[in-house]
């Protein structure tokens, strides 16, 4: 679920006729100073990050005046509040409160629909108040074609004990909460508190908004830039690792980091799963044998070996990991040689050193096997592949003795090099990427391997050298379904002229700045011996 | 007889024109699926492996007759509107292969379903097979595959997982053990038949004798599965597994679904409940066709 700001959600209600406070969100100490002068009241400063109980870690001031805020804002912005450094600060005018309560919209998975959620009780600790008191508490579904109807929401507030005017006005609110949730595709929707003031107004005082990661190509208006939720803010890495998935729509690619930082001596390991219950299954296999999970990253519903090649070169972008745990369901429909062939680029170019265990279980998976097997016997590190009858158990174990094997190498970040080919190279685009014939080099080659290799039938021989059967407008629409297997066949069994050049945004850059990273801290490391 | 499709059920596949249509549909009719008609707006009156293709449910119905079953096969931005055509054109049972499918829409889905007495699978789901009978949407990747890896026989099979879903089946069959439907109710938090209504289907069912189940963390379906257990409505042997305990507990919607479900939906409630009625959960896969054997005595194949 991607998540809105408070100040972000507080718009969106506004919008809708919900009164929320008045106020700015700001991200200077001065701008907050501003603030106070306009509205010439006291105000609540309230941080803007993903966290709960804000109050009591610091994250929420009170001022009376625009020198006091100006103090207060600069005491919020930079702080380090759990995961997230406070870059904004939400400055509105604070209300004399007579009452809390609570209104939350959720989607149940056992009704199908929409629910609507009113505790007469409201504000910190919600949860516990609502297992205290269930008669302050009730809910109804709601009719996804009718919405919330007014009559429905004053029913739902009288079995919370509300009644008279509060009725009418708490109940105009629910509507509303409804609409906004229902037009921005929310997966869940809160007011907590939702206050009552002295002079007997209804605000939304705070609110929680989520928006279905499926439903955000909807809304471009909210600018959420990565659609999916975290418990903090993503690393660069995920960043890059979202770009490539979001570009890429054949397959699904996902990869979380679950550590900061691993220390060489530390038994962590890149994990790659696909599908979400195979993965799990494999990641329980991989924590049993005593190994820390470095990632978490599923290449499943049939990606391209392109994509699955991105995914191992992000992988392997983590310092010091151990080893390379690829591992799903073990009966994959999709077919498995695709993704070994992701793999083998991939761990080449990389000239991997720590050992990796795949398993390619599912649909041809005895020609994934062999093409690991039959690539890959030339790179420093041993790589196993393993089908469906091998379960993630024995591979974990086989993960840990190829480890124990090699007195357990912490994995080296090597920087990206630049492709080598010639500029004047045969070449054409493809849907994510480039290749680039060497076409003085086919010249030697015997079997041109190539064309019979290349599964959609994009190249044909012309003057005895590969080119293009299909237009170069086709091939970068996706006819070239990049399943590397001419580069791959040209490399190993003739004269390496192919080179297929898939960018990953950003990696190049990142990697260096690792590399520049470590190599400070041995060169001081040294200056100290 | 098996659940919700068998090698009579009249087919439709809908987005049968796209790469992934396309290929499925070559699956489903080499398996035995009786795929009568095609439909993609705008190509009508081609031909996709001589299937006939329309630009609408409706007029595909009329050319070539009732239709039981729609396999859904288009972007996920279109399944609303292609889901809905097709309830509204008589279609009673749809699978849903799209994921990224908004969940507003699939509510809406669910609405005119449950107006019109249709139900469907997924969205996000791999499909399900009746082995020996018929296959909907792309579980099992080639017909060949599909055969070798699910035979026919009385055990139902019902994962929330897609790979899983052939994993247990495979080694089902790998022990000997026959499947009569194998369902793959989709990954996404609201779906059309969740496990408790596929176990309805499956104590309905004379073929199937007993059910594997693949469960998850999140949502309350196994939570559910227990309370039609208890409340009598399914009574049949149930093997369970759930999967996501290394996952890190905690990760909640929000404060209001804790308020309505509790506790529900973490690894330990599904297993506790689970277990309390009496159902047979184990803590690897490669134990379910071993308990299953035990539980089936000596009947064999």
């Amino acid at each position: 679920m991607s998540r809105l700001y408070e100040y972000q959600g507080k718009k969106l209600l506004r919008e809708a006729g919900i009164r929320v406070p008045e106020g700015e969100v700001v991200s200077t100490p001065e701008e907050a100073r501003d603030v106070v002068e306009r509205l010439g009241r006291p105000v609540v400063l309230k941080i803007q990050v993903w966290v709960t109980g804000r109050a009591g870690l610091g994250g929420i001031e009170f001022a009376d005046s625009p020198k006091e805020a100006e103090e207060k804002a600069r005491k919020l912005l930079g702080k380090k509040i759990k995961n997230y450094e406070v870059e904004k600060v939400l400055v509105e005018e604070k209300l004399a409160i007579r009452s809390e309560y609570f209104a939350g919209l959720i989607i149940d998975d056992a009704q199908k629909s929409p629910l609507m959620i009113f505790s007469s009780v409201g504000g910190t600790g919600i949860e516990e108040i609502a297992q205290e008191h269930p008669e302050k508490v009730a809910h109804i579904p709601i009719d996804i074609l009718k919405g919330l109807r007014d009559y429905e929401a004053r029913n739902l507030l009288r079995r919370t004990g509300i009644s008279g005017k509060l009725l009418l006005k708490i109940s105009d609110v629910l509507t509303k909460l409804y609409k906004v949730a229902r037009q921005y595709d929310a997966r869940s929707a809160e007011i907590n508190p939702m206050v009552l003031t002295e002079d007997g107004e209804v605000y939304a005082a705070d609110c929680h908004i989520a928006v279905d990661d499926y439903a955000v190509f909807r809304h471009p208006e909210l600018g959420i830039e990565i659609a999916r939720e975290f418990d903090r803010p993503p690393s660069e890495l995920e960043k890059i690792a979202y770009h490539v998935e979001e570009k890429d729509h054949r397959g699904t690619f996902y990869f979380l980091q679950m550590t900061d930082e691993i220390p060489k001596e530390d038994r962590y390991i890149g994990f790659n799963g696909a599908g979400g219950g195979g993965s799990m299954m494999s990641m329980d296999a991989v924590l049993n044998s005593g190994f820390h999970l470095a990632n978490y990253c599923d290449t499943s519903g049939n990606p391209s070996a392109s994509k699955v090649y991105r995914a191992a070169k992000i992988i392997l972008s983590q310092p010091n990991i151990k080893g390379y745990f690829a591992s799903g369901s073990g009966v994959a429909s999709q077919e498995q040689y695709h993704s070994a062939r992701g793999l083998v680029k991939a761990f080449y170019e990389e000239k991997l050193e720590i050992p990796g265990v795949i398993r390619l279980g599912g649909n041809y998976e005895e020609k994934a096997i062999e093409i690991l097997a039959a690539y890959l016997k030339d790179i420093p590190a041993e790589v196993e592949g393993y089908g469906r009858d091998d379960s993630p158990e024995f591979c974990a174990r086989r993960m840990k003795e190829l480890i124990d094997k090699n007195g357990s190498i912490p994995h080296e970040i090597r920087p990206i090099c630049d492709s080598d080919v010639s500029v004047d190279a045969y070449g054409f685009e493809i849907f994510t990427g480039k290749i680039a014939i060497d076409h003085s080099k086919c010249v030697l080659c015997t079997s041109k391997g190539c064309v019979d290799a290349c599964a959609p039938g994009i190249l044909k021989l012309l003057d005895d050298k590969p080119v293009l059967a299909v237009t170069e407008e086709d091939a970068k629409k996706g006819k070239c379904t990049e399943c590397l297997a001419c580069e791959i066949f040209c490399q190993f069994h003739e004269q390496n002229a192919i080179d297929i050049h898939l960018p990953i945004p950003g990696l190049k850059e990142y990697r260096n700045r690792l590399i520049k990273g470590t190599s400070d801290l041995k060169s001081t490391e040294e200056e100290k011996v | 007889m098996a659940i919700l499709v068998s090698e009579k059920s009249r087919v439709v596949v809908q987005g049968i024109t796209g790469r992934e249509g396309m290929v499925r549909t070559r699956l489903m009719t080499d398996y035995g699926t009786h795929v009568v008609a095609g439909v993609t707006p705008g190509k009508g009156g081609g031909e996709v492996y001589e299937i006939p293709v329309y630009d609408t449910v409706e007029e595909a119905w009329e050319k070539c007759g009732p239709i039981d079953i729609s396999v859904i096969f288009v972007p996920a931005a279109l399944v609303k509107n292609a889901a809905l055509e097709a309830i509204d054109a008589g279609v009673k049972f749809l699978t849903i292969v799209p994921d990224r499918v908004p969940i507003f829409d699939v509510l809406e889905i669910v609405r005119l379903a449950k107006d019109r007495g249709a139900v469907f699978v997924g969205p996000n789901t791999l499909g399900l097979v009746s082995p020996g009978k018929a296959v909907l949407g792309m579980i099992g990747g080639r017909a060949e595959r599909a055969r070798e890896w699910f035979r026919p026989g009385d055990i139902g099979v019902s994962s929330r997982s897609g790979g899983m879903t052939s994993a247990i089946s495979y080694y089902l069959t790998e022990a000997g053990l026959g499947q009569s439907t194998i369902v793959h109710v989709g990954g996404d938090a609201v779906v059309g038949l969740s496990h408790p209504e596929v176990m309805e289907l499956f104590e309905k069912d004379e073929q199937t004798r007993l059910v594997a189940m693949f469960g998850e963390i999140g949502t309350t379906q196994e939570e559910r599965v227990a309370d039609l257990i208890e409340e009598g409505r399914f009574t049949k042997p149930l093997i369970a597994y759930v999967g996501g305990k290394a996952a890190k507990s905690g990760t909640r919607f929000s404060h209001a679904g804790a308020i309505v479900e509790g506790t529900r939906g973490s690894y330990n409630s599904k297993v506790q409940r689970l277990r309390d009625v009496g159902v047979h959960v184990v803590e690897s896969i490669s134990e379910i066709p071993k308990v299953a054997l035990e539980l089936r005595g000596s009947s064999g194949r």
